[in-house]
């Protein structure tokens, strides 16, 4: 059975930074994995433990930068790495994101039967490129999934949240999946996950290579643009200290002293 | 600038046969952004079982709207994303409206995104405030990155879309009752099979006494938490201090709270004596639901977080060791 993996490196909330286009400036901005994507690798994980014969390809559409957090899921025991990098991707709103990873889908893995992704993205908080992929793809989706119950080669079990409950759904492959945080521990990698992750070979592709066009991705394939960007003002005066040796009695007192209403 | 005209707008059936209140919202809504486009016309999508549309035809009448295109077969007695969505693609393609506007449920944030990427057209999420610019353009603005930063977004294909949480919006105040059309569509449904199968479903039980209405300390935990053991630990610490768990919308998404508990615009609002916040940004629609708590602690490990606007007392320190160490100190103390 063939996976593909879509993950994504964020940006760190704390610390954005706009470009001259009001898009998301991406170099030199501290960037973690997204977490909900953590969530999608151990899926992945998760089926390959079940099922016999998986192979997990992790993709990715970023900058070259991107590559060490693909060496981070190789290392978790994943099986191959992809980057999809080019200049001309840059600005891209959900609806380019997910017709280049869908094209770059059928060009890495042309016979997956299952795509994993994450419920969401931490910076753009969209939760729409998984279904754009899907809709590329033409096949079916599952959103807000919070575990794999079953797997094999014909089809898929899950759980799902809906808005007022938990389904449990199953779908014929091929099939996305967009994951929540379930209810699995965390895999943590081992150290010759980090020995065949730094040998790893990622491969690259570029624009051309997925078969694309440059009128098709990036800010120019992007139906949205980001015409103004703000920060909501809020002010008050706050006693804000670091935290030190007598911080839990500080917190505590101030608990005491804030439940008797005693003000200032 | 094209023969687009109109606002779709999705009427969403909730499993339990209603039309979900997210719908009157986006109907006020779409009413007064009609106004600004010169009286365009406000329609909805209505995809049901039959012999359902004269439970929801007063609600239709009475939001204003002026028409109702409906889809009734009997293999539309669950929400399936691909049927949905075809539907719904065939219906703008032939109505062509400027503007489509769905809740973002679960089931809206699912359906959304399948039919703009379909539609090669954009779609902009969980919107916070919906304009007509003057262009004649929807102008759609919503956080980002948390809640730190407000964006204005637009769109240049048709149908310009968006998604709205509910509880953004107020529904129609009055009953702005209209001489509403109801249209029912046509369609061979021999070809339509659902390939996802629903096998089980587990309703949530929502906590029958809301113990944040009367909750005299409120622990709230946001993305800053992480893990389900992460709550687990808020938990041991509401019991200590004889208060109870809130949570950001961040943590109910993520799905290590539940829904029952979030705290913000789309949540609760609270006033209880303390609230403690941690690991919360302070995303404005988070304040919202929070800002009238008689004090605010707030712990985070971003010193500019947001969420110290409205703090009486900041703690700029990690929760993974500050919490344990509180847990300690009060369980000591408690003896
Ligand atoms: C229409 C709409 C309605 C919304 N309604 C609501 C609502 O009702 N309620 C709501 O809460 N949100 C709501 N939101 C979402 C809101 O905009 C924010 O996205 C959300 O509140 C952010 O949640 P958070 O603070 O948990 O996560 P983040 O913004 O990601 O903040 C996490 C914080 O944790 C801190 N942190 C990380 N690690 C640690 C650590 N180890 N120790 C201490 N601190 C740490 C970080 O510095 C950061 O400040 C709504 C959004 C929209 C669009
Ligand atoms: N540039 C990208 N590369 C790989 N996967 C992505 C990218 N952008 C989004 N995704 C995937 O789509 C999910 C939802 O992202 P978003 O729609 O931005 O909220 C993420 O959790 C990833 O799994």
């Amino acid at each position: 059975m063939k996976i593909a993996l879509c993950i994504k490196q964020v940006p760190d909330t704390s610390d954005i930074k706009w470009t001259e286009h009001n898009t998301i400036k991406r170099e030199g901005v501290e960037s973690i994995i997204n977490p909900y994507d953590v969530y999608a690798i151990e899926s992945a994980l998760q089926i390959k433990r079940v099922c016999t014969d998986v192979e997990v390809t992790v993709i990715t559409m970023g900058p070259a930068q991107a590559e060490d957090m693909l060496r981070k899921a190789i290392a978790l025991g994943i099986d191959k790495g992809a980057l999809v990098t080019d200049r001309k991707f840059a600005g891209a709103d959900t609806y380019a994101t997910g017709k280049t990873l869908a094209q770059s889908i059928n060009t890495i893995v042309p016979d997956f039967d299952i795509v994993i992704c994450g419920q969401f993205a931490i910076d753009g908080d969209t939760a729409q490129t998984g279904p754009s992929i899907a809709n590329h793809l033409n096949i079916p989706q599952i959103t807000f999934v919070k575990e794999v119950v079953e797997c094999n080669d014909k089809y898929i079990i899950v759980k799902r949240q809906a808005d007022d409950g938990i389904e449990t759904l199953k779908a014929p492959l091929p099939v996305l999946l967009c994951v929540l945080q379930g209810y699995q521990e965390p895999t943590r990698a081992k150290i010759n996950g980090y020995i065949t992750a730094q040998k790893a070979e990622i491969k690259t592709y570029t624009l051309e290579d997925i078969g694309l066009t440059a009128e098709d991705v990036g800010l120019k394939g992007s139906p949205t643009y980001v015409s103004k960007a703000f920060r909501p003002i809020v002010t008050h005066n706050c006693e804000k200290i670091h935290a030190n040796d007598g911080t839990i009695e500080l917190i505590c007192n101030k608990i005491e002293e804030f439940k008797a209403g005693k003000n200032e | 600038m094209s023969e687009h005209k109109g606002i779709l707008l999705y009427a969403e059936v909730t499993r339990d046969r209603y039309i979900h209140t997210v719908f009157f919202e986006l109907a006020n809504k779409a009413v007064e952004l009609s106004k600004k486009l010169g009286g365009c016309e406000v329609s909805a999508l209505l995809i049901t079982e039959p012999n359902q549309l004269e439970n929801y035809r007063d609600g239709f009448i009475n939001s204003g709207i002026d028409k109702v295109y409906i889809f009734e077969d009997e293999k539309f007695s669950r929400y399936d994303t691909e049927i949905y969505s075809q539907l719904a693609i065939n219906l703008v393609k032939e109505i062509q409206p400027e503007i489509m506007l769905i809740g973002a449920t679960n089931q809206g944030r699912d359906l959304a995104p399948r039919i703009s990427s379909a539609l090669h057209t954009g779609l902009t999420a969980d919107c916070t405030d919906l304009d007509i610019n003057e262009k004649l353009q929807l102008a759609a603005t919503r956080p980002t990155f948390g809640g730190q930063l407000m964006a204005t977004i637009l769109c240049k294909k048709m149908p310009q879309m968006a998604t709205v949480r509910p509880k953004v919006f107020k529904p129609m105040a009055e009953n702005a009752v209209r001489n509403t059309e109801f249209i029912k569509k046509t369609i061979d449904t021999s070809q339509i099979a659902s390939k996802v199968e629903l096998l089980d479903f587990v309703k949530t039980l929502e906590n029958e006494l809301n113990e944040l209405d009367s909750a005299e300390i409120i622990i709230s935990g946001g993305r800053g938490i992480g893990t389900s053991e992460g709550f687990e630990m808020l938990n041991e610490l509401a019991r200590l201090l004889n208060g109870t768990v809130g949570a950001s919308r961040v943590a109910v998404d993520m799905g290590i709270a539940p829904k029952s508990i979030q705290i913000g615009q789309t949540g609760k609002t609270v006033r209880p004596k303390i609230y403690i916040a941690c690991g919360i940004s302070g995303a404005i629609q988070h304040i919202v639901g929070m800002k009238d708590s008689d004090k605010i602690i707030a712990i985070n490990t971003d010193e500019n977080a947001p969420i110290f606007n409205v703090a009486d007392l900041g703690i700029v320190g990690d929760i993974n060791k500050i919490l344990p160490e509180l847990i300690e100190y009060l369980k000591k103390t408690k003896k």
